[in-house]
């Protein structure tokens, strides 16, 4: 009785510890839970960069993309979560005098390019179809993996865009245009489909902020490099080059995104400070009204960087060395296999065989309905015009 | 439970090596040749290939553990049963008339031609999902193959590899002429190679040195092919190549001095540690001749000599495995001199300015001796302003004949020009030496036909113009401004109508 007394006192005491134990972790959850609220929720990251612009004297949309995509590789995403368009392809342009590179900076001294890069939509697959198609996850079943946009309602998306562009529209490659409601019913399509967590859009184009105004789905930010009826201006030529090398907004963009790193805290609103009027000539525009947090708590890292799960360990793991790495199987496979007969290569341009080939007949189709059609009427006119009366000899 | 112990014992330890057998031993090896070819106009051609071999049916077996072959391409050759595959993307054009015959040439973009097996049904449609997925694995527009650029050819392409019958059936070729091959294709190839770029001669692929060329090809190249000497079973062979061939002028700036690091901006440090064969051969050809016109730098310790595409050729071995060649410095830097002065020693080039200088071009050449030397200069005719044309622009334009000043040997040596004694038929020219004269000879003028414009036209216009005005203007003037009266058909017999044209002649009203 007095054992039983004790345990259930031992339990009763236990059981208070252990509450009050709880109590204190739940306490600190909550403030946990509070904070996270501010925080997001994503998982994965990925980014969609697109550059609209042919022929070489738009080298500098080129570049602007591609000096995105490196800050954006720079900050943890893997290609394998990057989607890159590229409309035209200048490093390997017969006029770059310095192939295989693009250059952001003039006397060359940032080489955007660099030796490591995936294109996955190049030249004439930069099309606004295919852009919507990448959008929207509506992609032919043959599309490999790398050209697929494959988040869920977890992925926070980086879409960057850039080319020219007008009040309300984007040019694609000189031939066609992606409207700025075109794009917010693809955004939408993408909210119902549950493909993302928080977008940002990123524009630099002449009219750039004609872009966001008309989106309506919950959880986007947009920046833009100039307001509707100001153009977007580029920033400096390099003589040896021939052509601009970058516009300006994005050239402080990527001043801006040189100096984060992948644990910076930087926010939001530091971005939307990055070019004023008096370095950008336009007046960068930004959106967030339908954004549900407050951006001074969205941190750069959420779209241009990635959440990455590593475990980090104290083991020390020994790679072995490869021994005896040689031609094999010249002795090994003799014992086995005695009875098959020995494989022979093709003859590379077999006269006789080609010569005497015997030429392949042709399937017999059947008229088509349009030519059955068209007899049929021109039997009908003359019948008609000889006197039906004949038409009963035949039928 | 002791007796149980050394039972458990007994079973770990039957189970240790078997297990260890159990996993196959490795089967597949790879081998990576660098061919440096010095050409005959002065560049350097840079062939790799680096060959996995795997010895392994992959039609027969389930295969999911892949060590030195690429598992992005054997689960190709799976999926899609095939027998054979060739991807190729070149940039550039290899001049067979100045740089001699190629190893392997492949055509200007992206070529993709794949035999499959005869097990496959749809071909065409195992075709369009393979060319898919290859432009995903190598960053290309392949996804535009199609049937409208997709050919059978039924008398070439025969297999490269082993083959039991051919039945053009199961054989698709097709070309993107206007692919373009930048370093989105060479980071997905490089990324193939057992090593990657870090090891071996993997590390000179560098992409800002090997597009600064004027020829570029890379190819994957998978074929089975025997396994042993007796060819009773198959091994599946992946080669994947790639050719430069570096400039003089371009990225020599002239001098025709190469060296590994002048080429490719790197040397190369060790083998690549998966690599059982791992060699930089150089051809050495004009090496052993009298007149040693190239020096090759560190000397080779070894040569090879064969037969190749219809010529002796000579190459040095460098050798990464051996310990010896890495050991004396730490990285392997292959120079390559010519040490004989090129033979264009001079030229001067002035283009033209239009309607200011003419082009001017001047060149210093030896000749060597019983040799046909041609030298051509491409022109394109131009229209000049209309005011600049002769009257007779139909006869064509002159080109002023080319000079030729040569200092030929002379085959008896002559004595020294006395300026007052010798004829005067002698005393043309003052010669130094009397080993050699001098002469200056003339080509015949150049006649061209330059577009001539049609200097009738603006007569025709005018006339047409005119004709065409005064017929529309003349009658509607006509029609505006005269009456019409009726004229009452006149009556009388031949005498008087002949009569009456000859008042009308006269100018006499009528009868």
């Amino acid at each position: 009785m007095a054992v039983s007394h004790c345990l259930s006192w031992a339990a009763t005491a236990f059981t208070a510890v252990l509450l009050f134990s709880f109590g204190s972790v739940a306490a600190s959850h909550i403030e946990d839970q509070a904070e996270q609220f501010f925080r997001s929720g994503h998982t994965n990251n990925w980014a969609v960069l697109v550059c609209t612009s042919r022929f070489w004297f738009n080298y500098r949309h080129v570049a602007n993309t591609l000096s995105v995509y490196r800050s954006v590789k720079r900050l943890g995403i893997p290609d394998s979560h990057i989607v890159l368009m590229l409309a035209d392809d200048m490093a390997c342009n017969p006029r770059n005098p310095k192939p295989a590179t693009v250059f952001s900076h003039k006397n060359m001294e940032l080489n955007v390019y660099g030796d490591d890069v995936e294109v996955d939509y190049r030249s004439y697959e930069v099309t606004v179809e295919n852009f919507l198609r990448v959008l929207t996850g509506r992609i032919p079943p043959s599309t490999p993996r790398s050209k697929r946009l494959l988040s869920d309602d977890r992925s926070n998306i980086l879409i960057y865009m850039t080319g020219h562009g007008g009040n309300g529209f984007l040019k694609f490659q000189d031939s066609e245009e992606i409207t700025n409601i075109e794009l917010a019913d693809a955004f939408e399509q993408m909210w119902q489909k549950r493909r993302y967590n928080e977008l940002l859009f990123i524009i630099d184009t002449c009219q750039g902020a004609s872009m966001y105004e008309r989106f309506y789905s919950p959880n986007i930010m947009a920046l833009a490099s100039s307001q509707v009826g100001e153009d977007s201006l580029s920033h400096q030529p390099d003589p040896a080059i021939g052509v601009h090398l970058m516009d300006r907004y994005t050239f402080y963009v990527l001043e801006f995104l040189e100096e984060i790193n992948p644990a910076s805290q930087t926010n939001m609103n530091d971005l939307f400070q990055v070019c004023p009027k008096s370095l950008c000539v336009s007046t960068p525009g930004h959106r967030t009204d339908l954004f549900q947090r407050d951006p001074k708590n969205v941190l750069i890292t959420d779209f241009f960087g990635s959440v990455r799960k590593v475990e980090i360990t104290t083991e020390t793991i020994n790679l072995q060395q490869d021994s005896e790495i040689m031609e094999t199987s010249y002795k090994e496979d003799q014992m086995g296999e005695e009875l098959m007969e020995p494989l022979k290569y093709a003859e590379q341009l077999p006269v006789a065989q080609i010569i005497h080939q015997k030429p392949k007949l042709k399937d017999w189709h059947p008229p088509g309905g349009f030519i059955l059609g068209l007899w049929a009427l021109i039997i009908m006119v003359f019948f008609k015009t000889y006197g039906i009366k004949h038409m009963k000899f035949i039928f | 439970m002791a007796a149980a112990m050394p039972l458990a014992l007994f079973v770990l330890l039957l189970l240790g090596p078997s297990g260890w057998c159990l996993a196959d031993p490795q089967r597949d090896s790879l081998r990576e040749e660098l061919v440096i070819t010095p050409l005959p106009s002065g560049d350097v051609a840079a062939t790799f290939q680096f060959r996995t071999r795997w010895d392994s049916e992959l039609q027969r077996e389930g295969v999911s553990h892949y060590r030195l072959f690429p598992k992005a391409l054997g689960q190709l050759i799976s999926k899609y049963s095939l027998r054979e595959l060739h991807l190729s993307f070149t940039q550039g054009f290899w001049r067979t008339r100045y740089w001699g015959p190629p190893f392997l040439q492949a055509p200007s973009g992206a070529e993709l031609w794949v035999w499959f097996q005869d097990t496959v049904t749809d071909v065409d449609k195992s075709w369009k999902e393979l060319s898919n997925v290859l432009s995903g694995i190598f960053c290309a527009s392949l996804n535009f193959i199609d049937s409208t650029n997709t050919v059978t050819p039924t008398a070439s392409f025969k297999p490269l590899g082993l083959a039991n019958d051919t039945d053009h059936y199961f054989l698709r070729y097709a070309v993107l002429p206007r692919e373009v091959v930048c370093t989105e294709n060479l980071t997905p190839w490089k990324k193939l190679l057992p090593c990657s770029s870090k090891a071996g001669l993997s590390v000179l692929l560098k992409a800002d040195r090997l597009f600064h060329t004027s020829y570029h090809s890379q190819a994957v190249h998978i074929r089975p092919v025997c396994r042993n000497a007796r060819c009773t079973s198959i091994s599946w062979e992946l080669r994947q190549t790639l050719s430069v061939v570096f400039d003089a002028f371009i990225t020599g700036q002239g001098k025709k001095d190469w060296s590994l690091f002048r080429m490719f901006s790197r040397t190369l440090t060790e083998p690549c540690p998966l690599a059982s064969e791992s060699r930089v051969y150089v051809d050495i050809t004009n090496y052993n001749q009298d007149n040693e016109t190239l020096e090759v730098n560190p000397p080779p310790t070894t040569t090879y000599q064969d037969v190749i595409l219809g010529t002796r050729k000579t190459y040095a071995i460098y050798d990464l495995l051996d310990t010896a060649m890495i050991n004396n410095s730490r990285n392997l830097n292959i120079q390559l001199k010519w040490k004989r002065p090129p033979e264009n020693g001079y030229i001067h080039y002035q283009p033209a300015q239009d309607r200011l200088q003419p082009h001017l071009l001047e060149m210093l050449i030896q000749l060597p001796a019983n040799s046909v030397t041609k030298v051509s200069i491409q022109f394109e005719r131009a229209l000049l302003k209309w005011t600049e044309y002769t009257p007779d622009p139909n006869h064509g334009f002159y080109v002023s004949p080319s000079v030729l000043s040569a200092l030929v040997p002379s085959m008896v040596a002559a004595n020294p020009v006395d300026w007052e004694e010798s004829p005067l038929f002698n005393s043309l020219f003052p010669v130094s030496d009397g080993s050699n004269y001098f002469v200056r000879l003339y080509t015949e003028p150049l006649l061209v036909n330059l577009p001539t414009p049609d200097f009738s036209m603006p007569y025709n216009v005018i006339c047409l113009t005119c004709t065409v005005v005064a017929v529309c203007y003349g009658s509607f003037y006509n029609l505006l401004t005269r009456t019409f009266h009726i004229e009452e058909p006149r009556t009388g017999g031949l005498a008087k109508r002949l009569a009456n044209l000859i008042r009308r002649i006269r100018g006499v009203p009528p009868l």
